[in-house]
C-alpha cells in the first residue's frame, strides 16, 4: 500500500447526467466539509438534460486550494460508456469504486489501483424495488454509503450532510439515509481497505464559511446594489444568476401588506432586447442589469455601443463560457475579455470588472451599479462558469456600509440654481457630464438621448469638430474611470519574475506560486481586477524582468490589451501563458510552461 | 392665449422645425400629435418620446421640445420603452416607429412588446418604403406595388394591425396621416388606454413612394381608404353629452374613465370583436383597400406593470432601505 494520503486528494464521480447524481455528490461534499476539511468541487457537465457523461470532481484539500487538479485519486465509476477512459485516467496508486457489472479486463484491469466493486443496480433493485422512479436516485445514494465506508466518513457526519442537502425536503432524509446505509453495509461486508486515502477531522479551516456559487453571490450583490430592473434571456452558465436574483427579490422585496413587487424582472425575447430594456430602464433612472454569456454578449453589441455613446448606465453580467459560436456551453473560458472591453462598432472602450472570488462576485456586482451610475455607461462584470456555477468556500459576505452612488443627476431644484445646463458638457473636466431623469418637473430638464452624433447640448450634429470633441471627452471619462475601478492586488515583493492574472485563474496561481516556491522559484504576483488598466499595473511590470500573463483563452486576450496599451519597453517584459481546453485551469498549466521558460529545477514538489 | 386643461399653450407642445421632406406624411402626423397632446393635456415632463431609426423615428424631435426623448436603435425601441416604463410607470410613453423599423428589423421586439402589453402608444408611420436609404421596399409594401424605377414587389405584405391582433394586442387602430379629424381622437384614446396601443398610420413618402403604381401614394390612399367610423374622444370625468341617435354610435369606455365615441358609417362595426377585426382588415386588403378607425380594443387585460405587480409609486423612487435586505435577515443568510 502506498503511503497514506490524508485530506489531500481528488474524488471523481463519473455518471450519466439526468440521473440525479448531483444530490449525492453534494451529500459527500457536505460531509467532508463537516469534518472541517476544505473542498473545491468542480462540476464538469454536458450541454444536455439526460444521458450524456458528466463528472463531478471533489478536491479534498487541507491547504484550502480552490482550483482544479488534473489528478484523479479516487474514482466512482457509474457510467458504462466512459468506464474505460475513466479507469485509465486514475493516478497510479488510486482507488476505483465501480459498478460490479462493468468488466475489468484489458486496459481497465490495472495493477496499480485498488478496485472496489459494488453491484449498485442489483442492490437498488433488492432494497428499493417498490420505489419506482426514485430507484435511480437511491442507487446514487448507495454510492455515497460505499464511498463513505472506503474513506471512513462517520455515519452521523453523512446524515448531517444529507440533512443539509435536503433542508427543504426533510421527508426525503430517512429514505435516502437508508440507501446510504445499504452502501455502508455492503462496504463493511465486502471491502478490505487497501488504498491510501484518508479523511481526518481538522479544525480552523472551514468553520463559519459559506459554501456557495458565484452566481448566487452576484445575485445578492444585485439586491444590495439596488438593482430594480433585470432583463434576461436564459443561457448557460448565467441563468442561475438571474434565477437567484428572482428568488431573493421574491423573498425580500415583496411588500407583505400589498403584495407589490419592488422589482421588475423580465424574461426578454433575446439578449439584445434584454440589453434594450436595461438601457431604457437606466435612462429612466433605475438600476438595471442583465446577465448572459458569450453568445448573448454578441447580440448585445448594438446596445452596448449605444449605452457607451449616449451615456446611459446599465450593468451586464457575462458569465463566460467556451466560445467562439455556441462553443462549449457548459465549459469555462475567459473568452470575452477583449470583446467585451471594446464591444460595439466604432471606437469604444468599456468599464469591465473581473471578479475572482465569491467576495468579489458579490462586491463587484454592487460596485458595478455605482460605477454605471457614476460614469453613465455600461459596466461589464466578467465572471465565468467556474466561478458562477461551482460552489466555493468563502467567508460571510459583509453588509454594505456604503450608500448608493447615483452620480451626477440634476434634480428640478438643481436646475433652478443653474442658469443653463448641457447634457454633454464637461463641466468638471473629468469627462463625466450631468444628466436629468425623465419625469423631472422642470421646463429645462428635457434633452434628447441619441446614438447619433450630438453636441454638448445633446443636439444632432455632423460637424467634424463636434464629433471629435465628443469622442475625446469619452476618452477623458475613461481616464477618470482608470483610477476609480477596483485596483489590482499585489502579492510578493522584490522578485525579478512575476505572474499577472485575473478572474478565476487566480486560484491556480495561488497553488502554482506555493509549489514553485517549494521548488525554489519565488514569484511576485499582480491580479488585475478591472479594465481600464490601473496605473499600478505599469509600475508593477516596470519593477520586474519578466511578467507571465496567465489566462484561460487561446489568444492571450489580456496579454493583447496590455501590449496595446503599455509602452513598448514594458511590453517586451511580458510572456503569455494560456489555458483553453474548457475545464478550469490547474496549477500545472502554469508551473510547467513557467519552469520551461525559466529553466528552473525540474522537479516540483507534489 | 388659449391654454389646455393644465394651463399650457399649444406652443409648449411644439418641437424643433422638421428636417423631413416638404409634404411628407410624417409632418402631418406630427401636427396631429401636437394637437392630441395639447388637447389631452399631457404634462411635458411626464412624456417620454421614444423612437427607433429612420425618417419616422426623427419625429420625436419635432414636438414637445421640453420632454425627454430617446432615439434608440433601428427596430429596438420597444425594448428600451419597456425598460423605461417598468422603471417609471408614471411616464406617458410614446413610441414612434416606421414600417421598416417595425415590420422588418424590429418585428421581434414589436411582437413581444404587444405580447407583454406594455402600457404605451406605438405609432407606425407607414409609407411602405425605406426613405432614408432612398426608397427600397419595406415589408409593408403591397404585392404588385412598384418602386419609382418600376420595380415590382413580389413579396407578401405584412399587415402590422392584423399581426398585432393575432398577438393579442389590446388597442389597434389604423388611420391616414391626412385625416386629422379621425387621428387626433384615436391618439387621445391611445394615451388613455392601459396597455399597448398600436396606431398604424399610412403616411405617404413624397420623395420615393408617391408615384403611379404605389399603394401608399396620396392619390391611392385617398381612393382606397375605407373609413369605418368617425371618432370623438371625451376626456375622463366629463359627461358624455354628444347628441346622437340611438344605434348610430358605439361608446367605448377606456380604463381611465374617458370615452371614445365611434359614429357608424356604412356598417355597424364592433371594435371588441377580434375575429371581425381580422376579417375586416384582410378582406379590405384583398380588395386593395385599407380600413381606418379603431379596429380592435380590449380594456379588460392587465398591462405589464399590473401583471408584474409593480408598486403605484415608480421603481425609480425606491431607496436603499426599500431595496436592501435588512441586517437581521442578512445575518441569517450569512450564518445558516
Amino acid at each position: 500500500m502506498a503511503s497514506r494520503s490524508v485530506n489531500d486528494f481528488t474524488i471523481r464521480v463519473a455518471t450519466v447526467n439526468g440521473s440525479g447524481s448531483q444530490s449525492s455528490n453534494l451529500v459527500i461534499t457536505n460531509a467532508i466539509l463537516r469534518l472541517g476539511i476544505p473542498v473545491a468541487p468542480k462540476n464538469v457537465f454536458p450541454s444536455n438534460i439526460e444521458g450524456l457523461p458528466t463528472w463531478f470532481d471533489i478536491r479534498v484539500t487541507a491547504k484550502g486550494y480552490q482550483c482544479r487538479t488534473r489528478d484523479v485519486d479516487v474514482l466512482v465509476a457509474l457510467n458504462a460508456t466512459t468506464w474505460q477512459s475513466d479507469v485509465t485516467g486514475v493516478k497510479p496508486g488510486g482507488a476505483v469504486l465501480h459498478e460490479a457489472a462493468f468488466p475489468v479486463g484489458g486496459e481497465t484491469a490495472r495493477d496499480d489501483v485498488t478496485y472496489y466493486a459494488v453491484p449498485f443496480a442489483q442492490l437498488a433493485k433488492e432494497h428499493f424495488a417498490d420505489k419506482g422512479d426514485l430507484r435511480k436516485y437511491l442507487m446514487n445514494m448507495i454510492y455515497v454509503g460505499a464511498l463513505a465506508h472506503v474513506l471512513e466518513i462517520p455515519e452521523e457526519t453523512l446524515e448531517e450532510g444529507l440533512k443539509a442537502q435536503f433542508r427543504s425536503k426533510p421527508a426525503a432524509v430517512d429514505l435516502n439515509m437508508s440507501a446510504i446505509r445499504v452502501g455502508i453495509e455492503y462496504g463493511r461486508e465486502n471491502f478490505e481497505k487497501r488504498d491510501p486515502y484518508r479523511l481526518e477531522r481538522m479544525s480552523g479551516k472551514t468553520e463559519g464559511l459559506l459554501f456557495l456559487e458565484g452566481n448566487r453571490a452576484s445575485a445578492l450583490g444585485c439586491v444590495m446594489g439596488g438593482c430594480t430592473v433585470a432583463a434576461w434571456y436564459p443561457i448557460t452558465p448565467s441563468s442561475s444568476l438571474c434565477e437567484h436574483f428572482i428568488d431573493y427579490c421574491e423573498r425580500f422585496r415583496v411588500d407583505k401588506e400589498t403584495g407589490e413587487h419592488k422589482f421588475a424582472i423580465l424574461q426578454a425575447e433575446d439578449e439584445l432586447a434584454a440589453a434594450g430594456m436595461v438601457f431604457g430602464a437606466g435612462w429612466a433612472g433605475a438600476r438595471a442589469m442583465t446577465s448572459t454569456s458569450g453568445p448573448g454578449i454578441s447580440l448585445m453589441a448594438e446596445y452596448a455601443g449605444f449605452g457607451y455613446f449616449a451615456e446611459v448606465p446599465g450593468v451586464i453580467f457575462d458569465v463566460q463560457r467556451a466560445g467562439p459560436s455556441t462553443g462549449l456551453p457548459t465549459r469555462t473560458m475567459q473568452g470575452d475579455v477583449a470583446f467585451a472591453y471594446t464591444l460595439s462598432h466604432g471606437d469604444t472602450k468599456h468599464v469591465v470588472l473581473l471578479p475572482a472570488t465569491i467576495r468579489e462576485a458579490y462586491e463587484f456586482a454592487m460596485e458595478a451599479f455605482d460605477l454605471a451610475d457614476r460614469f453613465q455607461t455600461p459596466v461589464f462584470v466578467l465572471s465565468d462558469l467556474d466561478l458562477g456555477m461551482n460552489s466555493w468556500l468563502a467567508p460571510p459576505l459583509p453588509y454594505p456600509e456604503k450608500s448608493f452612488e447615483r452620480g451626477k443627476v440634476l434634480t428640478a431644484e438643481d436646475l433652478n440654481r443653474v442658469p443653463s445646463w448641457g447634457r454633454y458638457r464637461d463641466v468638471d473636466k473629468d469627462g463625466i457630464p450631468y444628466r436629468t431623469l425623465p419625469g423631472t418637473k422642470h421646463t429645462n430638464a428635457g434633452f434628447f438621448t441619441r446614438g447619433t452624433g450630438h453636441d454638448e447640448e445633446a443636439r444632432y450634429s455632423e460637424l467634424p469638430d463636434v464629433w471629435k470633441r465628443s469622442l475625446d471627452r469619452l476618452v477623458r471619462k475613461h481616464e477618470t474611470a482608470r483610477n476609480a475601478v477596483p485596483a489590482p492586488i499585489v502579492e510578493g515583493k522584490g522578485h525579478r519574475v512575476a505572474i499577472l492574472a485575473y478572474g478565476t485563474t487566480h486560484h491556480a496561481v495561488v497553488e502554482a506560486r506555493d509549489r514553485l516556491r517549494e521548488a525554489g522559484l519565488e514569484l511576485d504576483y499582480l491580479r488585475v481586477r478591472a479594465l481600464p488598466l490601473s496605473p499600478e499595473i505599469a509600475t508593477f511590470i516596470q519593477r520586474h524582468d519578466r511578467v507571465y500573463v496567465v489566462e484561460q483563452n487561446r489568444d492571450g486576450q489580456l496579454y493583447g490589451i496590455l501590449r496595446t496599451e503599455l509602452p513598448t519597453h514594458l511590453v517586451q517584459r511580458l510572456e503569455s501563458i494560456r489555458h483553453y481546453n474548457g475545464v478550469p485551469i490547474d496549477a500545472h498549466a502554469i508551473i510547467d510552461p513557467l519552469l520551461d521558460a525559466e529553466r528552473a529545477p525540474a522537479v516540483v514538489a507534489e | 392665449m388659449t391654454v389646455n386643461l393644465i394651463g399650457l399653450t399649444r406652443e409648449v407642445y411644439k418641437g424643433l422645425p422638421t428636417t423631413l421632406c416638404a409634404g411628407c406624411g410624417h409632418n402631418s402626423i406630427t401636427n396631429h400629435l401636437i394637437k392630441a397632446l395639447f388637447d389631452y393635456g399631457v404634462e411635458p415632463h411626464k412624456l417620454a418620446k421614444m423612437s427607433g431609426i429612420g425618417c419616422s423615428s426623427k419625429t420625436p424631435a419635432y414636438f414637445v421640445e421640453q420632454a425627454h426623448g430617446f432615439n434608440s436603435l433601428h427596430g429596438r425601441m420597444p425594448s428600451a420603452a419597456t425598460g423605461a416604463k417598468v422603471a417609471n410607470r408614471d411616464l406617458l410613453v410614446l413610441g414612434i416607429s416606421g414600417d421598416g423599423d417595425t415590420a422588418s428589423i424590429g418585428i421581434g421586439q414589436y411582437c413581444h412588446m404587444i405580447r407583454r402589453n406594455v402600457d404605451l402608444t406605438y405609432i407606425i408611420e407607414n409609407n411602405g418604403c425605406y426613405g432614408l436609404t432612398k426608397g427600397q421596399f419595406s415589408a409593408t409594401a403591397d404585392v404588385g406595388s412598384t418602386q419609382k424605377s418600376g420595380k415590382v414587389n413580389d413579396y407578401a405584405t405584412i399587415d402590422v394591425c392584423g399581426l398585432a391582433i393575432e398577438l393579442g394586442a389590446t388597442f389597434v387602430a389604423r388611420s391616414f396621416s391626412g385625416d386629422g379629424k379621425q387621428l387626433v381622437p384615436l391618439l387621445q384614446a391611445a394615451f388613455s388606454h392601459w396597455g399597448t396601443a398600436i396606431l398604424d398610420i399610412v403616411s405617404p413618402c413624397v420623395t420615393f413612394n408617391d408615384h403611379q403604381g404605389s399603394t401608399k401614394s396620396y392619390a391611392y390612399v385617398k381612393d382606397h381608404d375605407v373609413v369605418l367610423h368617425t371618432a370623438d374622444y371625451i376626456a375622463g370625468g366629463r359627461e358624455v353629452s354628444v347628441d346622437y341617435e340611438p344605434g348610430t354610435v358605439r361608446d367605448v369606455e377606456l380604463e381611465d374613465g374617458s370615452h371614445i365615441l365611434l359614429r357608424k358609417l356604412d356598417v355597424d362595426y364592433d371594435p371588441t370583436d377580434s375575429m371581425l377585426a381580422l376579417r375586416t382588415i384582410h378582406e379590405a386588403g384583398a380588395r386593395g383597400e385599407f380600413v381606418t378607425g379603431l379596429l380592435y380594443v380590449d380594456t379588460k387585460s392587465q398591462d405589464l406593470c399590473e401583471r408584474e405587480r409593480l408598486p403605484r409609486d415608480p421603481l425609480v423612487r425606491l431607496e436603499e432601505e426599500d431595496l436592501r435586505i435588512g441586517r437581521d435577515d442578512w445575518e441569517k443568510l450569512m450564518h445558516p
